[in-house]
């Protein structure tokens, strides 16, 4: 009987310290950051391959290092994900989820243009500073005035515009294309915003667009699309595409032998995928984005990425993506505080050192990026950009050859 | 010319995505909204074998048909079966089949996202070929001659064989067709089998010039769905006129109009149909 209480004592008393300890260890030892951004729907291609396995790494590697330095103490990361399953509504559910519930420390910025200016007020709400990365829109100076805790590093409109024209005007000047171009859109937010942007740019360089169409997200055929483009006669296609149909482009370009000296499709060109499934068939296509892959510091992410999450980085906003993270590791530790108006107000007025280079933010918007990039031999290059050292000459294209 | 060369090919493919449903829903009466995602399967099968070990899609085809028809075979026998002999009316039967389809699509998605997240790309029959002047690659026009190959076998079958007989005599009345002796919930299972082994092997050809990713099945079966009902639940011939109708439409309008208009214009002749011909193109009038 004795023996039997005195057994009961040690496992109540073993089982209290141990849940002490346990709280003890995730009060202060650990932050909460919540990520989240689509694994199904129709933007999990994308997020899967450039969201997710970033926000991975950087976990894995800060984890691997023993955590923060939070003024003195190591902190290590606790990460709680969910699958908005590319839906705004969940997604602000989720959002709201993370911040009572859970109560994360901070956040990682939504994927894609669309979710990021959706979910700006909630996240503001709460205090999240959101360094957007997949975003690209030319409203981010009026929506940082309006959410002080919104900071984008991917580039605007505008500028993703005139990486194109730049390119269209050198190759006009060197005979390679006349002042025909051809361009498509697919019909969403973000093929609209850039085909409007592009067609008022394009005619003040005295462009003219010999064929202007537009097509639905996921058209299933697009010889009809490429058909019209070849027919128009334009030495120059643009494309401001999403996933699935700048695959199908590219495919269609290569069974019509599109005759083009310049060729550019925007998100996913920059891929693995891409050239993974067209080799060198695509060899000096033109797509939005770029990084310098002779930077060392690029060539060792791409390295980490591969060894940790087992996949290829993209050559575009995968970097990003990575640098916006160390970001909120430098700026938590150079504030030495998990208090997110302090870290917010630190990201504002610092500069940070990351894969990308050294970003700092005016009125919270990032000069520093890529705009363009071409697939020279294998590897996908940056060619135009802000701000961005070891940007390559751009190559015309010549046919569609293995 | 060009039109009619990319339209016909074009419809190779929704007849693709639309037979196999219109199997499940004309004859085992299971509105099958995993449809998509069960095409979507076939495509990855097709995808992780010859990315990882070479195997020509076309090779896979012949694994994945004889594995969806056991897989579609046993979800009939043990998720559907139940609904079918609890469910009092047709209408009962379409709304709990819904939805219990529905939930398992989220589970389809979530197994091929595991395995998975990307996009499946890959190429395969790639190079042009010349059709009548007009070019196109290898893999639509195989695909499309797959699709025909399929389209005219359940034609013979379902017209000249006593078993197909008995499957269109499902498709007509359940209870009448019990009362002459044949075996309703085995002829419905085999159509729901056969209609996924359809789909899955859809899935596997579609996937060697489309480039698809784990979430897209809803926008195949949203196809699928506006060829059954516009050719007329249950009747095979029907679902291929209404693909051809679908797939020319579309390629007429992004070629001659805009790109842009080819979901309007879909949509569109849907409504007349509904408007004009609610039972669809080959469909009986309800006695």
């Amino acid at each position: 009987m004795i023996i039997r209480n005195i057994l009961k004592t040690t496992l109540a008393a073993a089982f209290a310290t141990s849940v002490v300890m346990a709280t003890a260890v995730s009060a202060d030892g650990v932050i909460k950051l919540g990520a989240i951004a689509p694994k199904t729907g129709p933007l999990a291609g994308g997020a899967v391959v450039t969201q997710w396995p970033n926000v991975d790494l950087w976990v894995t590697q800060v984890n691997a290092r023993g955590g923060l330095n939070v003024n003195g103490e190591k902190m290590t990361i606790e990460l709680i994900q969910y699958d908005d399953k590319t839906n705004p509504g969940e997604h602000i559910k989720l959002a709201q989820r993370l911040a009572e519930q859970d109560k994360v420390d901070f956040v990682v910025a939504p994927y894609g243009t669309g979710f990021n200016i959706a979910t700006a007020p909630i996240y503001g709400r709460y205090g999240y500073p959101m360094i957007a990365v997949s975003a690209i829109t030319d409203k981010a100076e009026e929506l940082t005035e309006r959410y002080p805790n919104l900071f984008f590093t991917l580039g605007t409109t505008t500028a993703f515009v005139e990486g194109v024209r730049e390119i269209l005007i050198e190759q006009r000047a060197a005979g390679e294309i006349g002042n025909e171009v051809a361009m498509v859109n697919v019909a969403d937010a973000f093929g609209i915003e850039l085909a409007d942007r592009a067609r008022e740019m394009f005619s003040e360089a005295g462009f003219e667009l010999v064929y202007d169409k537009s097509y639905p997200l996921g058209t299933p055929d697009l010889s009809p699309v490429m058909k019209g483009a070849k027919a128009s006669g334009a030495k120059a296609f643009v494309a401001w595409s999403y996933p699935p149909d700048s695959f199908g482009l590219a495919e269609q370009a290569i069974i019509e032998d599109l005759d083009v000296a310049v060729y550019y499709s925007a998100v996913a060109t920059s891929f693995p995928a891409f050239s993974g499934a067209y080799g060198n068939k695509i060899n000096n296509v033109l797509g939005a984005g770029g990084t310098n892959v002779d930077d060392p510091q690029v060539a060792e992410y791409r390295q980490a990425h591969l060894d940790i999450t087992g996949k290829t980085a993209d050559y575009w906003a995968s970097a990003n993506t990575y640098a916006s993270l160390q970001i909120l590791e430098q700026s938590i530790e150079g504030a030495g505080s998990i208090d997110r108006d302090v870290v917010t107000q630190y990201i504002k007025d610092n500069s940070f050192e990351t894969v990308m280079g050294t970003l700092s933010f005016e009125n919270n918007i990032s000069s520093t990026f890529w705009s363009v990039g071409q697939w020279q031999d294998g590897v996908f290059r940056g060619v135009k950009g802000n701000d961005v050292d070891g940007a390559v000459g751009v190559r015309v294209k010549d046919g569609w050859a293995d | 010319m060009d039109i009619l060369v990319s339209g016909l090919l074009l419809s190779g493919t929704y007849a693709l995505v639309a037979m196999g449903l219109n199997l499940q829903y004309g004859v085992a009466r299971i509105m099958n909204l995993a449809n998509g995602e069960v095409l979507v399967l076939g495509a990855l099968a097709a995808f992780w074998l010859y990315t990882t070990s070479q195997i020509s899609p076309l090779f896979t085809v012949v694994l994945v048909a004889p594995i969806s028809f056991i897989g579609n075979w046993l979800i009939y026998r043990f998720l559907l079966l139940p609904l079918v002999r609890r469910s009092k009316t047709q209408g009962n039967l379409e709304v709990d089949s819904i939805l219990a389809t529905f939930g398992m699509s989220f589970v389809l998605i979530g197994v091929m996202v595991s395995i998975e997240g990307g996009f499946f790309a890959y190429k395969y029959l790639s190079s042009p070929i010349s059709i009548f002047g007009s070019t196109t690659s290898l893999s639509r026009f195989v695909s499309f001659l797959i699709a025909a190959i399929i389209g005219f076998l359940l034609y013979l079958w379902l017209n000249h064989t006593r078993s197909g007989v008995a499957v269109r005599a499902v498709s007509v009345s359940a209870e009448a067709s019990g009362l002459v002796g044949i075996n309703v919930p085995r002829v419905s299972a085999w159509a729901f089998a056969l209609g996924g082994m359809i789909t899955a092997i859809g899935g596997a050809l579609i996937s060697t010039f489309i480039t698809l990713d784990a979430s897209i099945g809803v926008v195949f079966t949203l196809k699928a769905l506006i060829i059954v009902i516009m050719g007329g639940v249950g009747d095979i011939r029907g679902a291929i006129v209404a693909a051809i109708i679908l797939g020319v439409v579309e390629t007429t309008v992004a070629t001659l109009i805009d790109p842009g208009l080819t979901l309007a214009a879909a949509y569109l002749i849907f409504l007349l149909i509904l408007l004009f011909r609610p039972q669809g193109l080959f469909g009986r009038r309800p006695l």
